[in-house]
């Protein structure tokens, strides 16, 4: 249709236009060959180390000493997997649950707070706003290890203005518990929380505030308005910050190290593995668990690369069905200083 | 005078759901993070002894911040490191995602695929994960076996010994092509800020590029007087988002230092002092380098 219109072909119009034409489309077809390669090359370079741990997962172990073997195992395995889920070394499925338990009930928590907080320093005006909005910032730039001394004493010798104490006469030692992380989440104080807060906020601050009035003429009171109004429009950037903190709480060894060590999570199993594995294989061959085993390095990666994969697995389910969420919420929240 | 009173108490009333609002965070900020933070600065002074019913301390003034400066054989030399590691990633790192959110921000095939990819590095090289990375042994002999296999076939190597040969060097040469072998941790570290220059560039109008271009405008020349100004503001969010992504990274040696000295050694006053210490060195540096690049940025509105 558009040839009989035109009435010319390619050639001729590219004479017309003095080789205008051709040197257009020369250019357009150079600069998508360049970049198709340059993307691709980057691509490969960030999904390589997942890949390569793929294949090493699968791989028996004396293929990794077979110097014909690169990325293919010659003898298909999925012994590591087993070997990586037994209830001495990761404990996959206790630990798997723990996580999801723990980081579910965290990332409910924070977001809902950190969703109040957000929405109170969007919408309303209140004296020395400045300052505490300052102080959101400053959340989000100290790292929580600066801290994390004083935290660990302040849980160690918990108390409440010392009325533990009176009552119990001693104060409670709460580190091995996971009630402090609970109470720190709820006071928005967790990981990246500064983050959550400022994502939220910018978010409510560009929804038009006629809505809102509309309900406070019609006698909604505040919270009401919140809830029912509000929060139904805020749905993109809840779910975002919500499987943000999902991801981030799951992979976290801090605040898990801190305060989980009692508990069985997949990141804290994750960071002992290979001690873990000396030992189990040591009580394997009967030399007590007295004396670690010595296993090679490339077998203790193998079992690592294997271990950190299980762990990583759900996390990229997540993401895979999630993207849009997690990408296009950040664009939208059009994060400016 | 009736309705001047009326709207004073709509105010009050405001503002005190305001606060309402924010008083979960203003109580966990009180609880977690202003009471530890005074307590640690406060055993900087001190020598804490651990007992098991309670701490003993007992001050000894800048004895701390003595140790951790003059005694300690490592803090220093880990935080000179640190620092010069933060400050060339970073750069590397704004300049690499303002690259790539360029070339994404084209129109081809594939490209929501791409961007997958490239924000996939935000969810992986989080926590525990990045820490098991960075320690990866085998991987590291892989990489000199394969570096010593391809000799004189890189292309970085190649051109950094034609470099030399002219006579052409020194540190910053040496720091960008160590910059150019690690891509993959620069890579790994810019996902957030690519999404983040992506979002600024497609808020552009493209009516701007077309006028500029009727007017002649090069494509280069339209990047660096529309594209630059216009997302400018970005370049100070992403400076510092890479700032604090930095410094807590799990694989940051400064932090691991700091972490064994108060977990293994039970050193809690040296311990509070070095993260004092660590956090001063990195908002001094936040705040120099934002106040000039504020200075340089252009607001639209």
């Amino acid at each position: 249709m558009t040839k009989k219109k035109t009435g010319f072909n390619f050639w001729e119009r590219n004479r017309l236009s003095n080789g205008y034409l051709l040197q257009k489309r020369v250019m357009k077809v150079a600069i998508s060959i360049i970049r198709a390669i340059l993307l691709f090359g980057l691509c490969f370079l960030i999904l390589q180390p997942v890949l390569n741990k793929i294949s090493v997962s699968f791989m028996e172990e004396r293929d990794l000493y077979d110097p014909i073997v690169v990325s293919i195992p010659r003898h298909f395995t999925i012994e590591n997997y087993t070997i990586s889920a037994n209830p001495e070394i990761m404990d996959y499925t206790v630990s798997l649950r723990n996580s999801f338990i723990v980081s579910l009930t965290i990332a409910i928590l924070q977001i809902a707070m950190c969703t109040l907080v957000g929405y109170g320093f969007a919408r309303f005006k209140f004296p020395f706003k400045k300052f505490w909005f300052a102080m959101v910032i400053l959340i989000i730039v100290i790292p929580p290890q600066t801290i994390s001394s004083s935290l660990y004493l302040h849980f160690r010798f918990f108390d409440i203005f010392g009325i533990i104490e009176a009552i119990n006469g001693e104060a409670l030692n709460l580190r091995s518990s996971f009630i402090p992380y609970y109470l720190i989440s709820a006071g928005c104080m967790g990981l990246k929380n500064g983050l959550y807060i400022y994502m939220v906020r910018q978010y409510f601050r560009n929804i038009p505030v006629d809505l809102e009035e509309a309900a406070y003429i019609d006698g909604c009171g505040t919270l009401k308005t919140f809830v029912r109004i509000m929060l139904p429009q805020a749905k993109p950037i809840i779910t975002s910050c919500f499987l943000f903190a999902f991801v981030w709480q799951w992979t976290d060894s801090f605040y898990a190290k801190l305060f989980f060590q009692s508990v069985k999570l997949v990141s804290t199993q994750l960071s002992k593995i290979v001690a873990s594995l000396s030992v189990f294989i040591a009580r394997v061959q009967g030399g007590g668990s007295a004396q670690p085993a010595t296993i090679t390095l490339a077998r203790s990666n193998q079992i690592l690369s294997t271990g950190t994969l299980m762990i990583v697995f759900p996390v990229i389910f997540l993401y895979l069905f999630c993207q849009r969420q997690f990408v296009e919420s950040i664009a939208s929240t059009g994060i400016k200083m | 005078m009736k309705k001047q009173k009326k709207l004073a108490g709509l105010e009050k009333r405001k503002s005190i759901s305001g606060y309402i609002f924010i008083a979960p965070f203003i109580l966990g900020f009180l609880l977690f993070m202003f009471k530890p933070m005074i307590d640690s600065l406060i055993m900087s002074f001190q020598d804490v002894q651990l007992s098991s019913n309670g701490s003993t301390r007992v001050f000894i003034g800048l004895d701390n911040y003595h140790s951790a400066l003059r005694v300690d054989p490592d803090f220093t030399r880990l935080l000179t490191e640190e620092f010069i590691r933060l400050v060339v990633y970073t750069l590397a790192i704004i300049v690499f995602s303002f690259f790539i959110s360029l070339i994404l921000n084209q129109e081809f095939k594939g490209r929501s695929a791409v961007r997958v990819v490239f924000f996939l590095p935000v969810i992986l090289s989080s926590g525990v994960i990045l820490g098991l990375e960075s320690n990866n042994q085998y991987m590291d002999t892989l990489k000199q076996t394969v570096e010593a296999n391809v000799e004189g076939v890189s292309v970085s190597v190649a051109v950094e010994s034609i470099l030399k040969t002219m006579d052409i060097g020194g540190a910053v040469f040496d720091k960008v092509f160590e910059v150019i072998d690690n891509i993959y941790d620069v890579a790994m570290a810019s996902g957030m800020q690519i999404i983040i220059f992506l979002s600024g560039l497609q808020t552009i109008s493209s009516s701007m590029y077309e006028a500029a271009s009727i007017d002649g405008c090069t494509k280069w020349e339209s990047l660096w007087k529309i594209t630059f100004p216009m997302i400018s503001s970005l370049f100070l969010v992403n400076w510092i988002y890479t700032i604090v992504d930095f410094c807590m990274r799990s694989d940051n040696q400064v932090i691991s230092k700091i972490q064994t000295v108060m977990t293994s050694k039970l050193q809690y006053g040296p311990a509070s002092a070095m993260s004092w210490l660590y956090f001063l060195f990195i908002i001094v540096f936040v705040g120099i380098t934002s106040f000039f690049i504020s200075k340089v940025v252009y607001y639209n509105d």
